[in-house]
């Protein structure tokens, strides 16, 4: 089979934008810069992801979810590989993943690398995704899933998730 | 003990000591003192597990006896888990273990911040994603020491009390194994006396915010990396086992 690498590369490329994450599902894997590469090798189709986090439940769900869209689509010899390094980082979230969080209610990460000063002790703020205010604060560090912390908007007083910088 | 023997027993160290603490945290999941806690409690448990699944992997594929991660950390019996005996300590309260995690988070830390450059390229990588982690865990655990610390009497002598009595586990971190001084050779492992410094500097400073005074050295208790553990560790592997061992080879 004469196969057109460059063209089935963008069609996985296509089909992969219909993996969302499972955790935050407004967010497909590859906004959150979780597809790391594409191999077409043959027949025989390399997805490359990393993980948020060393522990993010997710992580098989979506390795299920390229398999299934990507066998729907005809392309029935996938292999996922989970590759460690380079680490994720938010840096990696792309801009139209950080507007589509922020209409979903949850602050996007502010800074595109790991802000050592908020993580070594000084404050930030955080804009309110709600009523868009800068007053507002850290209830706690760690919310309802690994990649986020948990603030209050001290404005409009609704409680609301951060994507926190990492 | 040959070098292969030698990074076999480092990563299940490495490997144990998060099984065995995130199974600690975890047991905390529905009782912490507020939800924010109990929240923050499993979701470090579910940063340490993660990070020892990385280990318990590449483990199992350097052993290639048919095991996985899974056997690794479920059917070992208890003189084969390496984990340092500070990690198997109970939960007692919130005192006993927010110490626990501080002494252990600080330690934690400075040995993946060198172990982003080991040798083994493997470990290299499994460190560079877990040490972003372990600063929030840090973080966490060091701020929570302030505010109990330099809380009320009731907290302070709560606080102070746990880490009396744990500051009896600490010296095992920095204890070189015969595995330590092989893999060290070429690079792969730490030189673990020289972080001591790190630490300390890390542990004073937190200690002294709090007003709690640093524990007087006057005894050590280790074995856990070399298989001698504490009976606690024998109830911990029967919660954690109870499935595989009740129901042998099941899966999700």
């Amino acid at each position: 089979m004469v196969s057109e690498p460059i063209n089935i590369r963008s069609q996985v490329l296509q089909i992969l934008e219909r993996v969302t994450d499972p955790e935050i599902p407004v967010l497909t894997i590859s906004d959150l810069g979780v597809v790391r590469g594409v191999e077409i090798l043959g027949d025989d189709i390399e997805v490359t992801i990393t993980p948020t986090y060393s522990g993010c439940p997710a992580m098989k769900e979506i390795e299920w979810g390229i398999k299934t869209e990507l066998l729907a689509a005809g392309f029935p010899n996938v292999k996922v590989i989970t590759k460690l390094s380079p680490a994720w980082t938010t840096a990696w979230l792309t801009e139209a993943g950080k507007l589509k969080l922020k209409e979903y209610g949850i602050a996007p990460p502010d800074q595109d690398t790991e802000d050592k000063m908020s993580i070594m002790g000084s404050r930030k703020s955080i804009q309110c995704p709600q009523c868009q205010s800068n007053n507002t604060e850290l209830i706690s560090q760690f919310g309802s899933t690994a990649c986020k912390s948990l603030y209050r908007c001290l404005d409009c007083l609704e409680p609301f998730d951060y994507f926190k910088c990492h | 003990m040959n070098q292969q023997e030698a990074l076999i027993d480092y990563l299940l160290r490495l490997a144990d000591n998060g099984l065995i603490l995130g199974q600690r945290l975890g047991e905390w999941c529905g009782h912490g003192p507020v939800l924010e806690q109990d929240i923050a409690m499993t979701n470090i448990a579910l940063d340490h597990i993660g990070q020892a699944r990385n280990y318990y992997q590449y483990a199992a594929e350097i052993i290639a006896d048919g095991r996985d991660e899974d056997q690794l950390a479920f059917l070992r019996t208890v003189d084969q888990y390496r984990n340092l005996l500070l990690l198997e300590q109970p939960n007692e309260d919130w005192a006993y273990t927010l110490v626990r995690s501080f002494l252990y988070d600080a330690f934690n830390y400075e040995c993946l911040y060198l172990l982003k450059s080991s040798t083994d390229q493997r470990i290299a990588s499994i460190a560079e994603k877990a040490v972003k982690e372990v600063i929030y865990h840090r973080k966490f655990s060091s701020e929570w020491i302030i505010r109990m610390g330099d809380g009320t009497e009731e907290s302070h002598l709560k606080i102070q009390t746990a880490l009396d009595d744990l500051w009896l586990y600490h010296a095992e971190f920095f204890e070189m194994l015969e595995t330590d001084l092989l893999l060290l050779e070429s690079g792969i492992s730490l030189d673990l006396p020289s972080i001591k410094v790190n630490w300390l500097r890390h542990i004073e400073n937190v200690i002294s915010e709090a007003t709690l005074r640093v524990p007087s050295e006057l005894a050590y208790q280790s074995g856990g990396t070399r298989g001698m553990h504490s009976e606690h560790l024998g109830y911990i592997l029967t919660e954690l086992q109870y499935m595989q061992r009740t129901y042998p080879n099941m899966t999700w």
